[in-house]
Formats: structure tokens, C-alpha cells, sequence
């Protein structure tokens, strides 16, 4: 296995040693963007319970409140509707703030419940 | 909002008004700063620099800069220093000290452990290995950071890290408490905190967004391959290969290139060649990432016990930052080696980057480096290998599977394999199976959000459905104050408040009260016997734990060099404590003016049955940095010279002053020669036209009232005191 990872290697050197400083550069950082591409298309498409919480603090809600408010939208498997999002929407549907709605969640996780069902119906 | 009231330089912090209205605080700025760069150079007393950047309003220059006028140039890199013991509030002292030094990157290291942890703390723990990153101590650091640019006349770049399983939480946190700079890499969760890898890039996209939103310069983690890998020096094409990686993923994150820092250490440390592997590494770098910036950081892999060593080679490292660039210049405390840093080693370290680029400033208009020989093959040798090292990526199917195959912080050199790289395992790790797919309407009303985000059609802003967000809006920010009020700063402030605002004194080195003193000695033993005897020494000098920090072998048979640290128990009350009356000496210009002016001329001699001279001498002579040096022409009568003499001297002379040395004091003899000379000298007339001075090993300046003369000193006095005092009398009696 080893040998034929350094004869590899040894082929590479073969083509990348004839590049210029300029044409192995631009190699360089062809082959960096190619390695991150799937992963920033794994990034763009997931979220975490970390970045939802961030979002949720970004909208006033206190880093304790937000632990607790992220782990029942998890548990009630909304995350993928973003944690910002189901604040937003149960704000609309009991007509008070994201921070009362939050608060809302922390008091009862069964406000949760169907909140999405809802509007779709 | 309060306003920090302006700091004055002899006064502490006062840490209980920096904790005051806290809730109200907000960073009158964000985002980072560079030092300003005057383009043609900076004109500091007698010299031109070329490197230099602007000098500050007040700092604290190099001990030898007070024979050169004071000045004190600041390198052209915004230079760090990285502080935290534990506790933020003796941290911030630091800091100002550290900032009076010419520091204005200042690094928070975060609390062990806090990477693992899945969420914000809040509060004021104490920290072990760092401080909890927390609002509270951030806030209340920034708002000290603040007073402090404000004192030194320069913004300074506050710094910690966005890493660990919380970081778009930390990220935003930063965002909003005006935090300047911070590392953020996914490689180093993965690799060194073995956070799930998913969990790790997918955050950090998110992180690196709110970063961006915040000007928040970015660092990356790569430089800890070579601290880790048991061959530092050989990982450099993998260095490359993470930097490249973490560069490329923050642009694709949206973070524009010019927040995007590298980390990098010169990897080896002498005895090795160490610039036959740095600088084909460091010339390497900044061809292939001269589109970004690079914080230059010193070695630590190979720091002992040693601060000399230490520094010797941080000089090197230096060097090498100066020969090819630095944006950032970091400083390592050279005593990272042996414990948590001390206050002092802070300074130490930001001394070195200083002199350093002093003494070399400039140095490449005048010399060049040989690119055409091996500096250039080497260079070009690692950037091959480390492309290479990326196809091989790509051909075993990606990032992920590289890392799972312990493709990472390897110690061999590219292509071989030691097979003692770090693999991790995609389902496995801190938070393993934690990321989640986002719905077709998932949505972030939030700015600063990376990613698919369906917000509402029409909305001007991502947050405006929400009615704004933190970043826009600080006021919506959710302070929490404390969680347990048992670990927190005012049960801490408590404790040393004597020390800070009472009328103890402890010596410390990293938190107030601490009592940590560090005796050197060198005991004539081997190491055995050596060790024993300094902890024997300590121990009787009364200091308590005594441990041997650090130990060099002078032979193995002829003794050894010791530094042995323990801590006093008991205080010293400052109002026991009586402070000689300080004299300020006139300018050394007006010194040498006033003396030109009169042609200064004195008589001087050992009076008594006294054979002693060199003490005279030594006030006398050039050589010495006597009062010749300042133009004073002198008769030197010898020793055993009869008082009389003296007199008849000054007289026949024309003398301005007469200066008698008188050492041996059975009897008082000392204070009666004093009084003699001031007798003898009214009744010959010339009392109100000479100067009498008298010095001596058993004479203090307290003496010159009792016994008629117009100065008096005792050891240690040096040439400009006496000069400086018969120029003083001179004016009294207005003869000048």
C-alpha cells in the first residue's frame, strides 16, 4: 500500500514538477476549492442545533432560553423548519413577540404541536 | 449607555467600575484594525525607520531607549499577546500592561474544555488553562480594552476563538460584543477536539458568515500540526494543504479575503538548522497565499523550561517574519514552556518582537533573499508536495474520507506515511449525528445567516420579519448577568480587594494576591544534590510549595543554575513602607549648557586619614560616566587630604565647588569632616561662593542639612547627581 502511494506520489511529481510557480498555484487552489465544494453544499443545505440556537440569540432570546427553546423544536422535529422560523410563526399564530414565544415553548412544548399542519391546511 | 471615564496612568484599573452598569455596555467599535503605516517611514529622535508604524501617545519603550532620546518604534505588524489566567479581571491589568508595551492584538484563550461545551456560558467562572468565554467577561474585558486604546492612543484588536461544538453561538456573541479577531478553523475541531466532522464544517459556515457580517478577522488552526506531529518540521506540505482548506471554505462561507488570516509557525527550533526548513516554508507560504494574510506566530513546540532559550529563538522566528512578511506578529511568552504565563513574560515576549524589529528594521533594502539556489528548490519542493497531497484527497473521495484514512498530522513528510496521523470517524466524535437536512421552507429571519434561507418575499432585510435582529439592533441583546453567584467575580474581588484597593502588597504573577516569587541561584552541586539544596534554600527563606521550574546543568560535577518558584505568606502594609524623597535631575543638555556657561570647575579629594579613592574616581572620570563627561574640569587632590587643604584649593583655583569623599566612620569621622569643611569655608569667606559636596559609603542625603552641605550621597551615586546638585545649589545661590 505504501509503495504504491509513493509510486503515485512519484507519478504526480512527474506532471507537477513541468508546471510553472503560476500554473501550480493555480493548481493549488483549483484543487482547494474542489475539496471544500461538497462540503459548503452540505453546509448551505444542513443546519445545527448550534446554528439555530445562534439564530435564535441573534433575535433576543437569551443563550439559556435558547438551549431549551432549540431542544423542544428538535424533540418535536421542527429543526428543519429552522428554530427562527417556528418562533416567527408561533408568534404570528398566539399574536405575541418572538421572545413571548419563546418563552411559550420553554412553558409548554405542546404549543408546538401541529404548528406547521396548520397553515399547510 | 456609560461612558468609561478617561484612565490615568498612576492609577490601577479600577475593576468594580469597569463591572458597573455592565447591562448598558456596548463597543463604541467593531471590526479589526491595522496599525497605521506612515509611507516613507517613521523619523523617531535621531533616527529614520522604515518598518515602522505610528509611535503611541504613551508606552513604554525598551530598557536602552533612554539613551536614545525615549523613543519607542512600533513595528509595522499589529504585534499579539496572549493573556488569560483563569480570571479575566487580573487579566485586563495585564492587558494594560501588555497594551503600554506595544501590543494591540490581545488573545483570549478560552477555558479548557469549553469546546465541548454545546452551548453559550454565561456568568464569571474562573477558568482553568483559560477564562470561560462568557458575555459578562467579554463585555466587561472590551470595556477595559476600550479605556486602555483610549490611554495608549491606538486601537487595540481584542481576540479569542470561534471553535468547539457552540461556535455560530460564539460567533454571534462576538458579533455583538465587539470582538475584533478570531480563530476559526473546523480542521482543528475535527483533528485536535475530535468534534463530529460534519457537525464541525457545516457550523463553521455558519460561523464564519456572522464573523464576516462583524468584520471580525479570522486566524485558522493549521499551525497546531506542528506542535502536535512529533516531527513538526516535516508536516509543512499538510500545513499547506489545511491552510489552502480552510482559506478556500471561508470564501466559499462568504468571507472576503482580507479578514482571512493564516496561522503559521516556523516549524523547527536549534539546535536544528532551523532556517533550512523555516524559510523555504515561510517563502512557500506567501506564494501561494499572497492574496491572504499571514499572523506570524513563534515556536512553541520546542519550548523548555528555558526563557532565554525560548527567546533566542523567537528572535529567530522574527527574523524570518521581517525577511519574508507579517501582517500580525504574535509573541509567545517565553515561560509558556514551564507554567501559565506570568505577567511579566508577557512583556518579555512583546519586548523581543520589539527589539527584534528594531534592530533589524529595514533589513530588506539591504539584504536580499537567494531565490535561484536551495531556498528556491526547497520552497518549490513542499508547494509540489502539497498539490499533490490534495489530488491524493480528491482520489480518495474527499475531505471527510482523507481524514477518516489519518491522512492529517502525520509526522512524516509527504508522501511517506509514521501511520501516527489522526483519523476520525465520520459517525463519531463530540455531537456525532447532529446536523440536520433544512426543509424546502426552512427559514433564518436573522442576518448574518449562511445557507438556503426561504424568507419572505419582499422583505428588505433577512431580519425585518422579526422586527430586527442583535446585529442590527443592540439593544435586543439578552444580557444575563450571573449563574452561580458562588464562582464569580464579585465573590473573587472580595478576596483581593486589599490588594488592589487597600493597603496590602503580595507580590504575583497571575492574579492578584497570588504571593508567587521566583528566586535564580546557582547552587556548586550535580543536578541531584542541586535540586534539593534550591528547594532547601526556599524553603528556609520562608517560602511556601517551593518547586524547581527550571534547571541548567553548568557541569555535571561544578553546579548548576536554578529558578525556584513559592510564594510569601505575609503582606506588606503599604504605609510601613517609607519612599525616599526623589530628586529629578535637570536634562542632561541643561546639565552640560550650565556647566559650559561657568566653566565648571571643582576640587575634589578623600579627606581624613583615608587611603580609599575609587568611589571618587568614579564620580569623576569619563570613563566612568563622571562629571567630566559633562564638561567639568576637576583638581584631584588624592587621599588623606586635610580639610584645610581643600579649602586653600578651591580658593587658589577659583573652584565652584568643592567635593569631598569621606569613607572610613569610626566615630562619626564622616559627619565631623562635613561639619568641618562647612566651617572652615565660612570663616574663610567663601561659604556663599563654592559648593560643598560630600559623599561617602556611610552617607545619606539626609546628612547634607545637619551638617552645612549643600548635598550629600551615598553609594551607588553616579556622576549626573553630582553634577545635577552643584548646578541646583549654583542657581540657589544665584551664581549662574
Amino acid at each position: 500500500m505504501s509503495d504504491e502511494r509513493i509510486n503515485q506520489f512519484e507519478k504526480r511529481h512527474e506532471v507537477l514538477k513541468e508546471l510553472s510557480d503560476a500554473e501550480l498555484k493555480a493548481r493549488f487552489w483549483e484543487l482547494c476549492n474542489q475539496v471544500v465544494e461538497p462540503i459548503v453544499d452540505l453546509a448551505r443545505t444542513h443546519t445545527s442545533p448550534s446554528i439555530e440556537r445562534s439564530v435564535l440569540l441573534r433575535m433576543g432570546i437569551d443563550s439559556q432560553s435558547a438551549l431549551g427553546v432549540v431542544d423542544r423544536i428538535h424533540q418535536a422535529d421542527l429543526l428543519g423548519k429552522g428554530a427562527g422560523h417556528v418562533l416567527l410563526r408561533l408568534s404570528e399564530k398566539l399574536g405575541c413577540n418572538v421572545r413571548e414565544a419563546a418563552a411559550a415553548i420553554l412553558e409548554d412544548k405542546e404549543v408546538l404541536n401541529g404548528l406547521f399542519d396548520e397553515v399547510k391546511a | 449607555m456609560s461612558n468609561p471615564k478617561p484612565l490615568d496612568k498612576n492609577k490601577k484599573l479600577d475593576i468594580e467600575d469597569i463591572l458597573e452598569n455592565l447591562e448598558d455596555y456596548r463597543p463604541p467599535r467593531k471590526g479589526w484594525t491595522w496599525r497605521v503605516i506612515p509611507e516613507g517611514g517613521v523619523d523617531m529622535g535621531p533616527f529614520h525607520y522604515r518598518d515602522m508604524s505610528e509611535p503611541l501617545k504613551q508606552s513604554i519603550g525598551l530598557p536602552a531607549s533612554k539613551y536614545f532620546d525615549n523613543i519607542d518604534p512600533q513595528p509595522a505588524p499589529v504585534v499579539t499577546s496572549e493573556i488569560a489566567s483563569g480570571r479575566f479581571e487580573d487579566d485586563i491589568r495585564r492587558m494594560r500592561m501588555a497594551a503600554w508595551h506595544g501590543a494591540d492584538h490581545l488573545m483570549v484563550i478560552r477555558h479548557t474544555g469549553q469546546s465541548h461545551i454545546d452551548g453559550l456560558m454565561e456568568g464569571t467562572p474562573e477558568g482553568v488553562g483559560g477564562v470561560p468565554i462568557t458575555r459578562k467577561q467579554i463585555r466587561a474585558s472590551r470595556k477595559a480594552i476600550d479605556m486602555i486604546e483610549d490611554e495608549v492612543g491606538r486601537p487595540i484588536n481584542f481576540h479569542s476563538y470561534v471553535s468547539g461544538v457552540a461556535g455560530p453561538e460564539v460567533a454571534v456573541l462576538f458579533a455583538e460584543e465587539g470582538i475584533n479577531g478570531a480563530h476559526q478553523d473546523p480542521q482543528y475541531n475535527v483533528l485536535y477536539r475530535n468534534i463530529n466532522m460534519y457537525r464541525s464544517f457545516v457550523d463553521a459556515a455558519e460561523a464564519k458568515h456572522i464573523m464576516t457580517e462583524a468584520g471580525i478577522f479570522q486566524i485558522d488552526g493549521a499551525h497546531n500540526a506542528n506542535a502536535t506531529a512529533k516531527a513538526g518540521w516535516l508536516v509543512m506540505p499538510e500545513l499547506l494543504v489545511q491552510h489552502g482548506i480552510n482559506c478556500a471554505y471561508s470564501l466559499a462561507s462568504g468571507m472576503p479575503r482580507e479578514l482571512i488570516g493564516l496561522s503559521t509557525v516556523p516549524p523547527n527550533s536549534p539546535p536544528a538548522p532551523k532556517l533550512w526548513y523555516d524559510l523555504p516554508y515561510a517563502v512557500a507560504l506567501r506564494d501561494f497565499f499572497s492574496d491572504f494574510k499571514m499572523r506570524a506566530q513563534q515556536n512553541t513546540r520546542y519550548i523548555e523550561s528555558d526563557i532565554e532559550e525560548a527567546t533566542r529563538t523567537h528572535v529567530i522566528d522574527t527574523l524570518i517574519s521581517m525577511l519574508t512578511s507579517a501582517d500580525i506578529q504574535s509573541t509567545i511568552t517565553p515561560d509558556e514552556g514551564r507554567n501559565v504565563p506570568w505577567h511579566y513574560n508577557n512583556i518579555r515576549g512583546i519586548q523581543t518582537v520589539k527589539q527584534t524589529w528594531a534592530g533589524l528594521d529595514g533589513i530588506n533594502e539591504l539584504v536580499s533573499l537567494k531565490m535561484d539556489g536551495p531556498l528556491g528548490e526547497m520552497s518549490r519542493d513542499i508547494r509540489e508536495r502539497a498539490v499533490a497531497f490534495l489530488e491524493e484527497i480528491i482520489d480518495v473521495g474527499g475531505y471527510f474520507a482523507a481524514v477518516e484514512k489519518g491522512f492529517f498530522v502525520d509526522s512524516a513528510k509527504y508522501p511517506e506515511r509514521a501511520g501516527d496521523g489522526i483519523a476520525r470517524d465520520g459517525d463519531g466524535g463530540v455531537a456525532a449525528n447532529s446536523i440536520v437536512r433544512r426543509d424546502a421552507d426552512y427559514m433564518a429571519p436573522v442576518c448574518g445567516h449562511f445557507g438556503d434561507n426561504h424568507l419572505p418575499e419582499g422583505a428588505e432585510t433577512p431580519c425585518e420579519p422579526v422586527g430586527g435582529c442583535t446585529l442590527c439592533n443592540p439593544e435586543l441583546i439578552a444580557y444575563i448577568d450571573e449563574l452561580d453567584t458562588e464562582d464569580s467575580v464579585a465573590k473573587r474581588l472580595e478576596t483581593t480587594y486589599p490588594y488592589r484597593k487597600g493597603d496590602l502588597i503580595r507580590p504575583e504573577v497571575e492574579w492578584a494576591g497570588d504571593g508567587v516569587v521566583l528566586l535564580q541561584m546557582m547552587i556548586p552541586e550535580n543536578e541531584d544534590y542541586a535540586r534539593e539544596a534550591g528547594l532547601e534554600v526556599a524553603r528556609r527563606m520562608g517560602l511556601l510549595d517551593p518547586q524547581v521550574i527550571n534547571l541548567m546543568v553548568l557541569h555535571p560535577a561544578e553546579g548548576c543554575f536554578l529558578e525556584v518558584k513559592g510564594k510569601v505568606n505575609f503582606d506588606i502594609d503599604r504605609n510601613t513602607l517609607k519612599i525616599p524623597e526623589k530628586v529629578e535631575l535637570l536634562p542632561e543638555e541643561e546639565l552640560r549648557e550650565a556647566v559650559r556657561k561657568t566653566s565648571l570647575t571643582v576640587v575634589a579629594g578623600t579627606v581624613g586619614e583615608d587611603e580609599h579613592s575609587v568611589g571618587l574616581r568614579e564620580i569623576l572620570d569619563i570613563k566612568h560616566g563622571g562629571i567630566e563627561k559633562y564638561g567639568v574640569k576637576y583638581h584631584y587632590l588624592g587621599t588623606s587630604v586635610p580639610i584645610s587643604k581643600m579649602i586653600d584649593a578651591a580658593i587658589e583655583t577659583g573652584a565652584d565647588a568643592i567635593l569631598i569623599s569621606t569613607i572610613i566612620s569610626h566615630n562619626n569621622v564622616h559627619r565631623q569632616n562635613m561639619t568641618k569643611l562647612a566651617e572652615l569655608a565660612t570663616e574663610k569667606g567663601i561659604r556663599d561662593k563654592v559648593v560643598l559636596i560630600a559623599g561617602g559609603t556611610q552617607v545619606t542625603p539626609e546628612m547634607a542639612a545637619e551638617t552645612g552641605m549643600d548635598a550629600t550621597f551615598g553609594r551607588g551615586t553616579k556622576g549626573n547627581q553630582v553634577v545635577d546638585s552643584i548646578v541646583k545649589a549654583m542657581r540657589a545661590k544665584n551664581l549662574l
